[in-house]
């Protein structure tokens, strides 16, 4: 048995300022750091897409391309690139925005219409991978994703328990 | 544990269904369907798994991967026309997908036997698209 995976890589550029209303400024400088400073700052994201599916037998394809490209344009891209995600999206208007959440508001985006889009016996998502800097990168397995993270990210626990595995 | 090996070469393809219409294999294909073809600069990346053998410490002589990867991808894909040049892709169309599985066939085939085995193989059609095909030892 083997396992066929197509992953594509996309770019977008944004701000994001590393703070929280549950701590205080002080706190929160020596939680975050340079990421805490008032005015934010910005990175060229990089975000990866794995699916994993049956490769059709006419078309030698998992998925047109283009399919691909289109919905994580509208789920992720235009909503993300060129904004200041504080602000710009309202997901993280009381979640911080770190690449760990970064990483599950995309997740949980791009599942959100995935079957209606590609269908019951499409290709599925495997794994999604955001990557920050060059150095540093999250990364989630899909079937991991349901068990770890919780339904509502919104959520306070989810919030500190990335915390606590970051800053452990 | 796993040992990679990374190997490149250059060529064109061209992705249509010969019984399609222009619109649909547009449609399907987008730009990689535009007749006459076009080319990349392909990266595979091959995992050989393994245990080092105790005396060599080596899961694989690597003169024999490199010699091995040379024979199967380079020698008959590198500068071709991978429609017109290299089977099966006069028959299968030759997206990233099908060229990842018929490398990843061609190496099975020749790794059998030895004591290491083929753990993926990672065909980058671009820097932003790349196909994984996994396996375990018995992975035919």
């Amino acid at each position: 048995m083997i396992l066929t995976t197509l992953t594509r890589r996309y770019h977008f550029s944004a701000s994001h300022r590393l703070h929280t209303a549950a701590l205080s400024e002080t706190e929160n400088a020596r939680v975050f750091g340079k990421c805490n400073n008032p005015y934010g700052h910005g990175h060229d994201y990089e975000l990866e897409v794995t699916l994993h599916g049956r490769v059709n037998a006419d078309t030698g394809q998992i998925v047109p391309i283009e399919r691909l490209d289109d919905y994580v344009r509208e789920r992720v891209l235009d909503r993300f690139s060129n904004r200041y995600l504080n602000v710009d999206v309202w997901e993280f208007r009381n979640l911080v925005p770190t690449t760990e959440n970064v990483l599950i508001v995309i997740t949980r985006l791009l599942e959100q219409h995935w079957t209606e889009r590609f269908g019951n016996d499409g290709p599925s998502l495997a794994r999604i991978h955001v990557q920050e800097t060059g150095r540093n990168g999250f990364e989630l397995e899909i079937a991991d994703f349901e068990r770890n993270v919780d339904a509502e990210p919104e959520r306070a626990s989810v919030q500190s328990e990335l915390h606590s595995r970051r800053f452990a | 544990m796993l040992i990679t090996r990374r190997v490149e070469f250059s060529a064109s393809h061209v992705c249509r269904v010969p019984s399609w219409s222009d619109d649909q294999n547009r449609a399907t294909y987008g730009e990689a369907a535009h007749p006459h073809g076009h080319g990349h600069n392909y990266l595979v990346e091959v995992s050989v798994g393994g245990i080092p053998d105790p005396i060599t410490g080596m899961i694989i002589d690597l003169k024999d991967l490199k010699q091995i990867l040379e024979e199967e991808i380079v020698e008959p894909m590198d500068h071709r026309f991978l429609n017109y040049e290299v089977k099966p892709f006069d028959t299968v169309v030759p997206t990233a997908e099908n060229v990842a599985l018929e490398i990843w066939r061609r190496l099975n085939e020749r790794l059998h036997g030895i004591p290491a085995y083929l753990h993926r193989v990672r065909l980058y059609e671009t820097a932003d698209l790349y196909v994984d095909v996994v396996g375990g030892r018995d992975a035919k």
